[in-house]
């Protein structure tokens, strides 16, 4: 019965097909080092979970963003899990993905043919970092809020067009509402989405170049 | 018949286990994360003390009113309901518990010495003793609290329920 069933379905999805290029890739021979970009898609998907389930009493403004989040870890059922693995999960996953750029950096594996994988790359640990940055002023409390203070002036030093991106990242001149709403757009809906798409750019070279062997002395 | 498992069937129900495992321990508490809300009892309804029967004197109307908080996540919200408490004679179950909110727009309406009646500053409702509509829009009486109780220590208790 569920044979009749998976085979109908394999027939026009091509299950079988997916499979073994996806999942059944032959693998040079490797060793743990190899699983750091898998860990990175998990902690990916795993953040992207927890965060949207945060977003259910997150309240981005100046007036309840700091009491949403007080009520989501005393108030709310396992709020504190689920708050506790999006904190420690982000600051992992900006790890994870450091340490997986030192391998592939270590073991050459960013030359002929996998040169885009690797600028892909520095655009997901961008985009990884950009995260991190952004989710850090949501809390509003007052590390938050300095650092973002701190972070943006930074910004702002930039050579003619620094007051420019202050502005820009701040939503004014000052951090202010308007601040912490981009900064909750940004960490919600647009560095997801590049994200998204990057590492299925990343992803997709992965498959079609496979994984490069480790390179030996004489090479 | 082999009783072996190859390498590769081991890593994979291995996985499906240990990933079924870490599945669980988060997927379960994000259903209750997610459902808490409904889990919830709110308390829409309690025994309110509203004063000393003692302190009531006998045929003129006792003003009392309370503050109910209610708390939906970090918000709290605080309605403020009151009324008139009418005692008829010294029996302590002999009296009339008004509402004081006026069953026209939910104004509150006022004791007035001077006329003997109620007076709602909204619309100049006037209503009797008793909360009938002698005068104004109002389309039905004051409502009553209809259960109450008096404790040991001769304090009067109302049953206040939400809506």
């Amino acid at each position: 019965m569920w044979k009749k069933i998976f085979d109908w379905l394999d027939e026009r999805l091509g299950l079988n097909d997916l499979y073994n290029t996806l999942l059944d890739r032959p693998e040079p021979r490797g060793n743990w080092w190899n699983t750091l970009g898998s860990a990175s898609l998990f902690l990916f998907v795993l953040q992207g979970l927890t965060g949207i389930f945060l977003t259910i009493y997150y309240t981005p403004s100046p007036d309840h963003a700091y009491d949403s989040i007080q009520y989501i870890m005393e108030g709310v059922a396992f709020g504190w899990l689920i708050r506790g693995i999006h904190h420690w999960g982000a600051s992992l996953m900006v790890l994870v993905v450091f340490i997986h750029m030192l391998r592939v950096f270590v073991t050459a594996s960013y030359k002929y043919p996998r040169e885009l994988t690797w600028f892909i790359g520095i655009g997901l640990l961008l985009a990884t970092i950009g995260m991190g940055f952004t989710g850090y002023l949501l809390p509003w409390n007052q590390r938050s809020y300095w650092a973002t203070t701190v972070g943006t002036q930074i910004a702002g030093t930039a050579p003619l067009i620094g007051e420019f991106i202050l502005k820009a990242l701040r939503g004014g001149p000052d951090l202010s509402a308007l601040t912490l709403q981009r900064f909750f757009s940004a960490h919600i809906w647009i560095i997801p989405a590049i994200l998204m798409a990057l590492i299925g750019i990343h992803l997709y070279l992965i498959i079609k170049h496979g994984e490069s062997h480790f390179p030996k002395k004489d090479e | 018949m082999s009783e072996a498992i190859s390498r590769r069937d081991f890593i994979k129900v291995t996985t499906s286990i240990i990933g079924g495992i870490i599945g669980a321990a988060i997927g379960v508490p994000a259903v209750y994360y997610l459902i808490d809300p409904a889990l919830r009892e709110g308390a829409k309804e309690a025994w309110i003390p509203i004063g000393k029967l003692e302190n009531m004197e006998i045929g003129k109307p006792y003003p009392f009113s309370f503050t109910r908080v209610q708390v939906n996540g970090w918000e709290r919200t605080s309605t403020t309901r009151g009324g008139f408490v009418i005692r008829n004679s010294e029996d302590p179950n002999d009296l009339l518990i008004l509402n004081s909110r006026c069953t026209h727009l939910a104004c509150t309406v006022n004791w007035s010495e001077t006329d003997q009646v109620y007076l709602c500053p909204c619309h100049d409702a006037k209503f009797s003793k008793e909360g009938e509509v002698l005068d104004g829009p109002p389309p039905r009486p004051l409502d009553r609290y209809a259960e109450f109780r008096v404790n040991e220590e001769g304090m009067l208790e109302i049953f206040y329920q939400e809506g």
